[in-house]
């Protein structure tokens, strides 16, 4: 099968399968088969463009020509190829945990869910293979309307509420800066092709290249920089498997991911070193580092506490990604991969929790431990791959940024990692610390109370287990990243 | 047969009203009038092709030579915008068939059809004829028609806002007959291709430049520039569903294609600019209707206002693109026409639909519709999209060509981007203010209501897919668009 083939079924096949998610939309079971069917099709092909990107090529494919000498083009490249990974495996675990956590939970309208869940990863496909900026904004902003559905699923005044911040932030933010960012690129650069040293260099000088800078970065909303970062917390209305995925791994991620991309192949790390441009997001990245750690730290609710979380966690790889050297930009794209498997392991407890006690604050999950131990031990080690503490794979990421920020010469940004690494082990180690080690209130309320669905908790130990093998086998994802900016 | 054409292109509907009103029998007349709008959309077709292949077609009429006779001569640019109104003319006849029944009394159905096809022939006339005096008559047959077709509307409110658009569309019309005539006493002449000849030998008269006022005041009445734009609101919200979608996609555009006509191709493009300056005089009242008219539709909560107040606010952006006074801004306005066209007729039809079904566009009665009516609900998205100018649909491609134009232009204009971008923005608002009420909110009205019938979805859609093919294949129109724009630039540099 011809690789730029292969390339086309990446979007399509997902598409594909919202076509027979809907046609089995009356037998839930085969439904659900459907979806597990296209997630694991998809994570085949992205191994495969793996293996044929990994030998050194770059396969592409023109889909339509929209503006003269503006394609919608898709291109796999090694960033691009490591995220369709993250994102293509997790949709197969969460798709199983999914079937426990809307049937445990007994959520309506679950076809729907279904039909935009996949949608939702077609769109991230076109993000992770996008040839150039213009493609990658096109993906962008359907996976924005296709997400709306998923956030606004309960239908609730709350969650009514919620979609308008979503929406008017990820839209108005992409809108008013990331566009006017693109079209001003086209106008000085005349192409919008992402190419290996940049498209800049040499067309845009002075105060022009950070304020171009600061309009990807703030115009990127999905990278939830402060002060664009209220739409993730909103999102949480949204079930637990689409905080898990979409507002962990995907969406997220494709927010990052882009302004990592952008940094890489339209300014060029030393292109972007020399003019010295990234200086100012950097402190933008490192002050939403701190106060997100800040405001974690005061939410009592479990799932609010992990959207701060990860507004914070996301700051890293946009860090990284302003260093504008190598070992930044390896440590941004492993971050990207390490905080995923963490953090999705979170959200899949904080789901299992919610649907198995019915608890939702932290100050209620007392003792809980001893009776969801399995649940509070993948919790224990998401966090500790949040933190970035050995033996799991997050220390690597945050290993690689702390070199990136010393070779920037930036202390003052190690320091920043510092706090914030022990910020999260405060906030996150309360919960297993509370659940295992803290007697549960009078009256004890944990009668009857067991391990979530059996579906959801594979989806745990998997993603749990993956987070300690990311420690041990790191180098397949190290290569594809010394391929986008080798040392 | 195919050098008739430029007559056929106004005399086919023009004869087929008088027959529709004969008829005195409904069925017969819309079947005559969907036939004569669809000929003349083949008639347009042919010419763009001819005119493309060909350059310039012209076409004397009874043989008199011009500048004696009456000349109709096509070019590029009239070419592009004749397709524009004949396809939505062809669009929304068969659209009117079902809706029409709905909305208006059965023994004036053959009235209606003989005033739509009327304006439609006006409109046409009023692009196709290289004559100004010509302008003027088409003007007032389409304006007259366009007068009785509001008031068919079925809310009384109806006749006083008919009434109020024929107050101030005879000002205009007025206007703009005064300045014809102040260029016949300076050149002799109402030929358009002899006046462009003429007019830079009294370049400095008093006269033209007073002429040249009067007609820019009148046609900005016609195309409803901020602030001569408060006939258009209530017009547009009271007429029936088609007449809106017809209007709404038309005649505005029409209205831009003569301003671009008198003053970039008559008086010439160094003249509006270098001499009147033109792009001075227009690009602050572009802002502002782009600004507060976005603004206004937001707080509206009669759904077909809230797109007439952004009909408004997205003829400031074609005047914007004008005014920027160089051929990549004039592409941007240009394309924006046929572009407009589509996404405001889609949406229109799209409340034509609704209209059908539950009798009312109020915000709260749309409530819980996406349920009910899932196609039109879907067709409103998609347009409503296209509007805020979401990639992949017509409205990008027309954003894409005004912000590249701005920023060409480069300096202080970066702020006019800006500007285009936040409202933008706003339109995002007050489109998914109905999204959200037809998706998010429960249905309350009568448990019967169903999904609109095929007649009027089916034409709907076309529109529709137009948004998305032309939004993902726009080398072809940007291409026509930026002929057109160098034609009417011609003399200037860049």
């Amino acid at each position: 099968m011809s690789i730029e083939l292969l390339l086309a079924l990446s979007l399509a096949v997902p598409a594909a399968g919202t076509l027979l998610i809907l046609l089995l939309r009356r037998n839930p079971n085969a439904r659900e088969a459907a979806s597990l069917v296209t997630a694991g099709a998809l994570f085949a092909i992205v191994l495969r463009i793996y293996g044929v990107v990994s030998g050194g090529e770059r396969p592409e494919l023109v889909l339509a020509e929209p503006i003269q000498g503006i394609p919608i083009a898709l291109e796999a490249e090694p960033l691009g190829v490591l995220f369709a990974l993250i994102a293509s495996f997790l949709w197969i675990v969460t798709t199983m945990y999914s079937i426990g956590y809307m049937r445990g939970h007994h959520e309506k309208n679950q076809t729907r869910f279904y039909v935009f869940f996949a949608f939702a990863i077609a769109s991230v496909m076109g993000v992770a293979f996008a040839g150039n900026l213009f493609t990658l904004f096109v993906f962008y902003e359907i996976l924005s309307l296709t997400t709306f559905p998923l956030v606004t699923h309960a239908g609730t005044d709350a969650a009514r509420r919620a979609g308008r911040v979503y929406l008017g932030i990820l839209f108005g933010t992409s809108i008013a800066f990331q566009l006017l960012a693109i079209v001003w690129t086209y106008a000085v650069a005349g192409t919008l092709d992402f190419q290996v040293g940049g498209i800049l260099d040499g067309r845009l000088a002075g105060i022009a290249v950070p304020v171009l800078l600061g309009l990807f970065v703030f115009g990127i909303g999905k990278a939830a920089v402060m002060p664009f970062h209220r739409w993730l917390p909103a999102a949480m209305v949204a079930p637990t498997p689409v905080s898990a995925l979409l507002h962990a791994v995907a969406v997220v991620k494709a927010g990052v991911f882009s302004v990592l991309k952008i940094s890489v192949y339209v300014f060029g790390i030393d292109f972007l070193a020399g003019a010295g441009a990234s200086v100012w997001l950097m402190w933008a990245a490192a002050a939403t580092i701190i106060l997100g750690s800040l405001v974690a730290f005061m939410k009592d609710n479990l799932k609010a506490r992990l959207a701060y979380s990860t507004v914070s966690q996301l700051s890293y790889v946009v860090l990284g990604a302003m260093l504008a050297n190598s070992w930044g930009v390896i440590g941004s794209g492993l971050h990207i991969l390490m905080h995923a498997f963490g953090k999705i392991t979170l959200f899949f407890c904080a789901g299992a929790i919610m649907v198995a006690a019915h608890k939702s604050e932290v100050s209620q999950l007392k003792g809980l431990g001893r009776t969801m131990p399995v649940t509070f031990g993948a919790f224990f080690i998401g966090t500790l791959s949040i933190v970035g503490l050995p033996p799991t794979g997050g220390s690597w990421s945050k290993w690689f940024l702390g070199v990136g920020s010393l070779e920037a010469g930036q202390v003052g940004l190690m320091a920043v990692l510092m706090v914030s690494s022990l910020l999260s082990l405060a906030y996150l180690m309360e919960i297993p610390l509370k659940g295992f080690f803290h007697k549960p209130d009078e009256p004890p309320h944990h009668e009857g109370i067991h391990e979530g669905p059996k579906w959801s908790l594979v989806a745990i130990v998997t993603t749990a287990v993956a987070c300690l093998a990311l420690f041990l086998y790191p180098e397949p994802f190290y290569r594809l990243m010394t391929m986008v900016a080798g040392p | 047969m195919t050098a008739q054409l430029p007559i056929l292109q106004v005399i086919v509907p023009l004869l087929a009203a008088p027959i529709c009103a004969v008829l005195r029998h409904g069925r017969a007349a819309t079947w005559l009038a969907v036939l004569a709008s669809w000929s003349a959309l083949a008639i347009a077709v042919v010419l763009l092709g001819q005119v493309m292949a060909g350059g310039v077609v012209s076409y004397h009429i009874g043989d008199w030579v011009p500048p004696i006779g009456i000349e109709y001569r096509v070019d590029i640019v009239n070419a592009w915008v004749l397709v524009i109104v004949a396809s939505i003319g062809a669009v929304v006849a068969p659209y009117s068939v079902t809706s029409v029944e709905h909305e208006i009394a059965s023994r004036r159905i053959p009235l209606f059809y003989a005033a739509y096809l009327l304006c439609l022939s006006g409109l046409l006339g009023i692009t196709i004829t290289g004559d100004m005096f010509n302008v003027f008559v088409f003007l007032e047959i389409s304006s007259l028609s366009a007068y009785a077709l509001i008031s068919l509307g079925r809310p009384r409110r109806a006749l006083t806002a008919a009434y109020r658009y024929l107050i101030m569309g005879s000002v205009g019309a007025t206007f703009i007959v005064i300045g014809i005539g102040l260029l016949y006493v300076m050149t002799g002449s109402l030929n358009m291709a002899d006046l462009a000849e003429l007019l830079p030998g009294v370049w400095d008269s008093r006269t033209v430049k007073v002429a040249y006022g009067f007609l820019g005041v009148g046609v900005c009445l016609k195309l409803a520039l901020f602030p001569l734009h408060l006939w258009l609101p209530n017009a547009y919200a009271f007429a029936p569903s088609p007449v809106t979608a017809f209007m709404a996609s038309t005649a505005t555009k029409v209205a831009v294609y003569m301003l671009l006509r008198f003053f970039l191709s008559i008086f010439g493009a160094a003249f509006s600019f270098d001499v009147m300056a033109l792009d001075r005089v227009l690009l602050p009242l572009a802002l502002v209707a782009v600004v507060s008219m976005s603004l206004v539709a937001i707080f509206q909560v009669d759904v077909k206002r809230l797109l007439a107040y952004s009909s408004v606010a997205q003829i400031g952006y074609m005047i914007l693109g004008l005014s920027f006074a160089s051929v990549t801004g004039l592409t941007a306005t240009l394309l924006h026409l046929f572009n407009h066209a589509l996404m405001k007729g889609a949406l229109f039809m799209a409340l034509g639909c609704v209209v059908y079904r539950i009798g009312s566009v109020h915000i709260d009665a749309m409530a819980g519709l996406g349920k009910r009516m899932p196609w039109t609900m879907a067709a409103f998205v998609v347009g409503g999209l296209s509007l805020v100018g979401v990639p992949l649909t017509v409205g990008f491609i027309s954003k894409w060509y005004l912000i590249l134009g701005a920023l060409e232009k480069g300096g202080p204009w970066i702020a006019v981007a800006v500007l285009v971008l936040v409202t933008s923005v706003m339109a995002l608002v007050y489109v998914w203010r109905v999204v959200e009420a037809a998706y998010l909110r429960e249905f309350s009205g009568d448990e019967a209501t169903r999904e609109a019938p095929l007649s009027l979805l089916a034409p709907t859609w076309i529109l529709v897919a137009a948004n998305l093919y032309f939004g993902i294949d726009a080398v072809r129109t940007a291409g026509v668009a930026r002929q057109a724009a160098e034609v009417l630039m011609a003399g200037i540099g860049s």
